[in-house]
């Protein structure tokens, strides 16, 4: 059986309050990747649709895209893994393809987050943990990955302003990506200035520039054998390793607070079908809807040791120049984080980067990619790799 | 332990329930009674904490009640300034995890401990609580 390849990527800028309905964000999402792949609704053999359900009203809105954007009577089906949701698309994706069922897939990835309001918001996606024996208490995102920054500062001795070192690279690249929600300059001084908004507490020890933004947002991506890709794409990018792990739900479930095991067995499974070592990725997109969540990437994925994320970030080595380039797209803290689209905007940013088509925010030369998407609290991860060759 | 013919007594736990009817609302009773508890398999003698009715290492629904005593260590916790929607009148609050060796409880942190007295790794004991919507939940305490 051939290899699988990702011949187009596509995605909407992610926006604060998107104009139209769902069914219109897609559309716009997947007319980006139909120009990019050159193809049309007719070449593709069938179309997954991810979201976390609870932001819109539709049910099942697999069909209804399927519908609006020409890919009926091909099969489709809806999947969701929370913020993961788009990779664990990519990844049925490419079984099916590998399988030989299909040929040509389409990956939509979308979310609608402004329908509700911010509270609200907080409230479905404190659902997304423990809803009988941890909701009740009065969870958010923010709060359990708080427990997750305390937990590695009492560890490793990681201090706030390692974390706000993050977001500040996170808005060198938001700046210049048209895509990005947050287009704004950070600087460490707005995480000292109570007055800033940077400095707001949220869930202690983590601040407002510690956390992502809610945004709308659709990516889409198409995969195909080899033999299509080959046929229909000057540049296809492969698929050299897709690794995948759950975790328990509920914190009590979990080993400890400085890591997440979920996305360290993820990447250790990516990287062995894949036959690398982190050593040889070129760049990376990492789940970065914190800070901390970035710097303990670093460690879960070897590109530090333990403990060691932070001289990382201190020496700028993971800025576009640095050894290892990550979320030089502003990742989720800039771009912001529209939850069901955000695994195939990663997917896109690694294909381009591969394919030498970011601009401004291009790495040298890149060989092999790595996407890190992590969905829930640690609850569920994909680790994609992907090579130019 | 009285039972109403719907047993939805799962609706008091925490500020805000999302769960009405579970095989485990005998927690609850226990809360009134002021007590935290957790479940163990009679089979193979796992410990649940929170309570589950089954047990998936020997697929057995044979359990019965331990009470959650002793002293914990705190693991983990985070001060929240934002809630989400229904919590807004319970800010600010601390969840936290207590690790008691065997089995682990995540939970809040007593609202009277102050700021500068939670330490990770500190001892802590579970206590059960009624909140000020007559909703129950429990709390750690400085053990």
């Amino acid at each position: 059986m051939g290899r699988v390849a990702i011949i187009g990527v596509g995605q909407t800028a992610f926006v604060r309050g998107y104009p139209g309905s769902i069914r219109e964000l897609a559309f716009e999402g997947f007319k980006d990747c139909m120009i990019d792949a050159q193809i049309s609704a007719k070449d593709i053999d069938a179309s997954i649709v991810c979201s976390a359900p609870e932001y819109d009203k539709q049910r099942s809105p697999s069909g209804v895209f399927a519908e609006y954007l020409g890919l009926t009577p091909q099969p489709t089906f809806y999947v969701e893994s929370l913020c993961s949701s788009s990779t664990t698309g990519v990844k049925l994706a490419y079984s099916l393809i590998k399988s030989g069922l299909h040929d040509v897939v389409a990956v939509i990835g979308f979310q609608k987050m402004s329908e509700i309001s911010s509270a609200e918001s907080q409230e479905r996606m404190g659902r997304g943990t423990d809803v009988q024996w941890e909701s009740p208490f009065g969870t958010m995102m923010p709060a359990y990955y708080a427990m997750f920054a305390k937990g590695h500062m009492e560890k490793y001795g990681t201090t706030l302003e390692d974390l706000a070192l993050i977001r500040v690279k996170a808005s060198t690249y938001g700046q210049i990506n048209e895509k990005a929600v947050y287009r704004k300059a950070v600087t460490l001084d707005m995480f000292t200035d109570p007055n800033n908004p940077m400095s707001g507490p949220v869930a202690s020890p983590l601040r407002v520039g510690d956390c992502c933004a809610n945004a709308d947002g659709c990516s889409c991506l198409i995969l195909a054998s080899e033999e299509k890709a080959k046929a229909i794409c000057k540049k296809p990018v492969w698929i050299l390793g897709i690794g995948s792990a759950s975790a328990p739900v509920n914190m009590t479930g979990r080993k400890g607070f400085a890591g997440l095991d979920v996305a360290d067995i993820a990447g250790k499974t990516a990287y062995k079908m894949a036959g690398i070592t982190p050593g040889n990725v070129n760049v990376a997109e990492v789940h970065d809807c914190f800070t901390i969540s970035e710097l303990i990437a670093y460690e879960g994925l070897g590109f530090a040791k333990p403990g060691e994320g932070k001289d990382l970030i201190k020496s700028k080595e993971t800025y576009k120049e640095g050894s290892i380039p990550v979320n030089v797209d502003g990742g989720l803290l800039s771009k912001g984080h529209p939850i069901g689209a955000t695994g195939g905007s990663q997917v896109r940013t690694i294909v381009l980067q591969l394919r030498g088509e970011m601009g401004d925010m291009q790495v040298k030369n890149p060989e092999i990619g790595l996407v890190h998407n992590v969905g829930g609290v640690g609850l569920y991860a994909n680790i994609i790799i992907l090579g130019r060759s | 332990m009285a039972k109403k013919e719907v047993d939805d007594r799962f609706k008091k736990f925490g500020t805000v329930s999302f769960t009405a009817i579970t095989k485990t609302n005998d927690f609850v009773g226990y809360l009134e009674q002021g007590k935290v508890m957790g479940t163990q398999c009679k089979t193979c003698g796992l410990q649940f904490f929170p309570p589950r009715a089954d047990c998936f290492q020997c697929l057995s629904s044979d359990m019965e009640w331990f009470e959650v005593g002793g002293k914990g260590k705190l693991l983990a916790y985070s001060k929240l300034q934002f809630g989400p929607m229904g919590f807004e009148g319970d800010l600010p609050y601390c969840i936290a995890v207590i690790d008691y060796g065997d089995y682990k409880v995540f939970g809040r942190i007593d609202k009277n401990l102050a700021d500068d007295e939670i330490k990770i790794g500190m001892e802590m004991k579970a206590v059960a609580n009624k909140l000020p919507n007559d909703q129950l939940n429990y709390v750690f305490q400085k053990a």
